[in-house]
């Protein structure tokens, strides 16, 4: 049943990439449990405008699980604390009254901070192009029965797919590396026959940017997958590296 | 007065598209290069036809509202996809997914179009199969199919609850592939805010930089929107928070017809709102009907108690339980489209029936499914909507029926647009949810997908050509000419009439009071005297947002309140125009039921004498009211009956 909880915030502020932020703290009342994180902060917002303060500003669009735009360290934890969920998931009864609510930006030196909550993640667009697709244009493409492709070979290609690019892997990991959303499209391309053909200049692509853009390294920290909204799972660091030695063998 | 000229191809429903594509003018390789086209949106419709321009050897100009092309409202799209495949062989065709469509619309919707779509969507399979879309498969390896509403075929294609993002995941992979190549440069977090017309060709965009405020202007022979619908007017809606008809508006105030605007789709089976401070609502997907059974209680005082708390839904014997689809309609029972099915749960709610505190919900029941098949199977299915459903509502639907209500959820109606996607403003195309064309009154499900695909992948990049290769000769524009000064500083000008304001009322409170008023008295059933009170209410509405909103900050900055305040403003006159196109329509089809018209057993009726035509408003000025134009609609190929679903 819903009730009313009262709560502290403390909310990162900060202008800019080059400015210096800070935490500035709220207190909400009466915020009803079956409010969502993200309803919180409207209301917290509608607040500020009311006393004619600047809102925070914060990512977010779908509102259900999917689109990846919502983000968002709630104490300590990419996506909070609650596993398989993301910010915009998160419902006001997992916290009690009288809570003190940290929320901070992603931190990670690829993810610069555009205003207080909201950060660029233009990086992980700039590694998908690198080679994040099957090369196919549109038309001329054979029957999609033509290829028998096995339920098991589908569905893992499936759990691999279902990553949404939030970014909280790279979040969470303190070398900032990417490697979970690399290896889950790598994974997902490579498992299938269509993608095969490609996978090990894909890997080598993909790797090659990340490294570029001043991700750090993956040292099986496995922080990325305990964090991972989506349960992307560390077999796919796996295959990725897999598909990677191939690639640089046949240098 | 205009004349509407839909350039259908002439000849044979089946051959029209081959006749059009056989005969059409095109544009040489070495020409593509020369040629600009600007791209609004990266949803399906959107990235689809970027890429496919882009691999053509256009220069494209793509541009989206989120930080990430792959971000596009369209990621969230659950069920499926429709393909006339007949893989299950169990008796489509092309012709009976015409028909469906048709039918689905409620002779509402223009036969050579939708024949065309039909036709393309084997087309849009096998492309995304080629893409590494991961669709759900058989044991033995081939593509499994599931049922939607209006349909007694199997021909839905899906990736587990996820069809949207996936089939989205392969438009944007083929578009971050155009864009590495260079053919196609992406613009995000960009609000469009204008379309440029030069000797009345649209020829640009004036675009907001939401990071900055910033003002940005862009040229080139061709733009196409693919923004999306409009259902946010509603304010609730299952909509991203980012969805608008901005782009819309300001197309049509430059001179596109807008059509059918009242056809809106309210989608039966949504999780029920629960709070004031609720910013959307969530849709459990149609394909759940396919496995779980709608019912009420059949006795008022097992309601009454429910709504009470004094009763739980698990507790009512199966023969109190009043499963009313399967009642009313025999033959398609659960799997009626969505117009009846939303209409049926509300005439159950409205007679008191309903459940939840509120009464405005009816039960989504899975436990003979469970019981038939077991809970694994089920979970296969739909464990990411059950997922959902838990997160948001706290209540296992594994144990208890899921709660639903109505909500909105999809716009048919949009901007007109010819048999070749083009407006009626030469150069200016609408593809996707955005345009009017294929749906008529009533959308069924996994249609938009293929739609949005249909028009991005396999039609716009044919029809556009017809258009450009006239274009060859012309140079490419400066954004200096006073075309774009005039429609740079008339932006500006809006944007600081806005900001100096300073009332009272915050944009969400206004915006949320808009949204009573269409749900209220232009939402699920409509009266001439409903939409009389709205028209009245939304000018006082108007009048509230344009004296008394408060937008703080400035407007070169990072201003996320003056763009909510922007969109709001847009919603607000199409608002207007859903119920001045609803009262104009005196009867009641698809989405559109005016209470006035219906059968005795309370089924929409139709007046096909009078109405079976488009309605294409034409914008005459602030303060004027628009004028409409009729494009016909004359079924040749098929005959036009009341819809049945009983038997
Ligand atoms: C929850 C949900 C589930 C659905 N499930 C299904 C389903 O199972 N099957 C089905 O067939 N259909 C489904 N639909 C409908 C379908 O998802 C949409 O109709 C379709 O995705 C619309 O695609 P689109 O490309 O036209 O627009 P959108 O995906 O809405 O994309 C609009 C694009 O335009 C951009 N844009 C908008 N305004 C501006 C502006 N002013 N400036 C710059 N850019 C702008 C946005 O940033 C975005 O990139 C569902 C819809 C919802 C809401
Ligand atoms: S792997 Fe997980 S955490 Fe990383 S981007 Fe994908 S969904 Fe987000
Ligand atoms: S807002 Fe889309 S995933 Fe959270």
């Amino acid at each position: 049943m819903a009730k009313s909880i009262n709560i502290t915030l403390k909310v990162w502020r900060q202008k800019d990439a080059k400015s210096k932020g800070h935490f500035e703290t709220y207190h909400l009342e009466n915020i009803s449990t079956d409010s969502s994180f993200l309803e919180m902060l409207d209301i917290l917002n509608e607040k500020l405008v009311d006393e004619h303060k600047e809102p925070i500003a914060f990512d977010h669009d779908c509102r259900e699980g999917i689109c990846g735009m919502c983000s968002l360290y709630i104490n300590g934890h990419p996506h909070g604390y609650e596993s398989e969920v993301t910010t915009c998931q998160l419902h006001m009864r997992k916290f009690k009254d009288g809570d003190v609510i940290t929320v901070e930006p992603w931190r990670s030196r690829a993810f610069p901070v555009i205003r207080d909550l909201m950060v660029d993640r233009g990086a992980y667009d700039k590694i998908m192009q690198a080679g994040g697709y099957i090369s196919v244009n549109t038309g001329g493409t054979p029957d999609a029965n033509a290829i028998p492709i096995s339920k098991e070979i589908a569905d893992e290609a499936m759990d691999a797919a279902t990553c949404i690019g939030c970014g909280a892997c790279a979040a969470a990991c303190k070398n900032g590396s990417a490697m979970l959303f690399v290896s889950a499209k790598v994974s997902q391309l490579a498992l299938l026959p269509q993608g095969k053909l490609e996978a090990a200049r894909r890997a080598k692509a993909m790797v090659a940017k990340m490294d570029e853009l001043g991700f750090g390294n993956c040292t099986n920290t496995g922080a990325c997958a305990a964090e991972c909204p989506k349960s992307i799972s560390l077999s796919n660091i796996a295959r990725l590296n897999r598909e990677f030695l191939c690639a640089k063998l046949k240098d | 007065m205009s004349t509407i000229d839909s350039k259908i191809p002439k000849g044979p429903l089946a051959e029209k598209w081959t006749n059009y594509k056989n005969t059409q003018k095109l544009v040489n390789p070495a020409n593509k290069r020369r040629l600009d086209i600007i791209v609004i949106g990266t949803g399906l419709a959107g990235a689809s036809a970027a890429a496919t321009l882009g691999e053509l050897g256009f220069n494209v100009l793509n541009f989206c509202m989120q930080d990430s092309p792959r971000r596009a409202h369209s990621i969230a799209a659950q069920g499926g996809i429709n393909a006339a495949k007949n893989y299950q062989n169990d008796g489509d065709s092309i012709y009976r997914l015409f028909y469906d469509t048709i039918k689905g619309g409620d002779y509402r919707a223009r036969e050579a179009n939708v024949y065309r779509l039909a036709e393309v969507s084997n087309n849009i399979i096998d492309q995304c199969v080629a893409q590494g879309v991961p669709f759900a498969r058989e044991y033995g390896g081939t593509l499994a199919n599931r049922s939607f509403g209006g349909a007694q075929v199997s021909r839905t294609f899906y990736a587990k609850g996820q069809t949207g993002q996936q089939l989205l995941l392969g438009a944007y992979s083929a578009l971050s592939r155009q864009i590495q190549k260079g053919s196609v440069k992406e613009y995000t977090r960009r609000e469009v805010l204008d379309i440029v017309l030069i000797d009345g060709r649209a020829r640009g965009v004036i675009v907001r930089n939401m990071t900055n405020g910033k003002i940005e202007r862009y040229a080139a022979h061709a733009v196409v929107m693919a923004t999306g619908g409009y259902g946010n007017a509603y304010f609730l809606s299952t909509n991203a928070m980012h969805s608008n008809g901005s782009v819309a508006i300001q197309a049509y105030r430059k001179g596109a017809y807008f059509a059918n605007p009242c056809y809106v789709q309210i989608h039966p089976t949504c999780i029920p709102v629960h709070g004031d401070y609720q910013s959307k609502l969530t849709l459990m997907s149609e394909s759940l009907r396919n496995d779980g059974r709608i019912w009420v209680p059949k006795k008022k005082e097992d309601a009454e108690a429910i709504r009470a708390g004094k009763l739980k839904p698990t507790q009512i014997k199966e023969e109190d339980r009043d499963y009313y689809l399967e009642r009313r309609y025999p033959a398609f029972g659960n799997l009626v489209p969505r117009d009846v099915a939303s209409r049926a749960a509300k005439e159950r709610c409205d007679a008191g029936y309903g459940v939840a505190p509120s009464g405005l919900a009816v039960y989504l029941d899975f436990s003979e499914a469970i019981n038939r098949l077991g809970k694994d199977a089920i979970k296969a299915k739909y464990g990411n909507l059950f997922q959902m459903y838990e997160k948001i509502a706290d209540e296992n639907p594994y144990e208890t029926p899921m709660m639903i209500y109505p909500a909105i959820h999809y716009t048919m109606g949009g901007i007109w647009v010819d048999y070749e996607l083009q407006t009626s403003i030469p150069g200016l195309f609408a593809i996707g949810e955005c345009n009017f064309s294929d749906h008529g009154a009533n959308r069924l499900g996994a249609s938009a997908l293929m739609q949005g695909l249909a028009d991005g992948y396999f039609v716009l990049p044919y029809t556009i050509q017809n258009y450009l290769s006239d274009q060859i000769q012309v140079p490419r524009f400066s954004v200096d000419t006073p075309e774009f000064e005039e429609a740079e500083r008339s932006v500006v000008e809006k944007e600081n009439r806005i900001l100096n304001i300073q009332g009272h009322r915050t944009v969400d409170s206004i915006h949320k009071d808009l949204g009573h008023i269409m749900w209220e008295y232009v939402g699920m059933g409509r009266t001439k005297e409903s939409l009389e009170t709205a028209i009245e209410k939304l000018k006082d509405l108007k009048k509230e947002f344009w004296s008394n909103v408060y937008v703080p900050g400035k407007v070169e900055d990072l201003n996320i309140e003056l763009g909510k305040a922007l969109r709001l403003a847009d919603f607000i006159e199409i608002g207007e125009l859903i119920a001045h196109d609803a009262l104009n329509r005196n009867e009641s089809c698809g989405g559109h039921f005016r209470e006035e018209y219906q059968t005795p057993e309370g089924e929409a009726l139709r007046q096909d004498e009078e109405y079976s035509y488009v309605s294409c408003w034409k914008y005459t000025g602030e303060g004027s009211a628009p004028e409409l134009l009729k494009e016909p609609l004359d079924y040749e190929f098929t005959e036009r009956k009341t819809r049945n679903y009983k038997n």
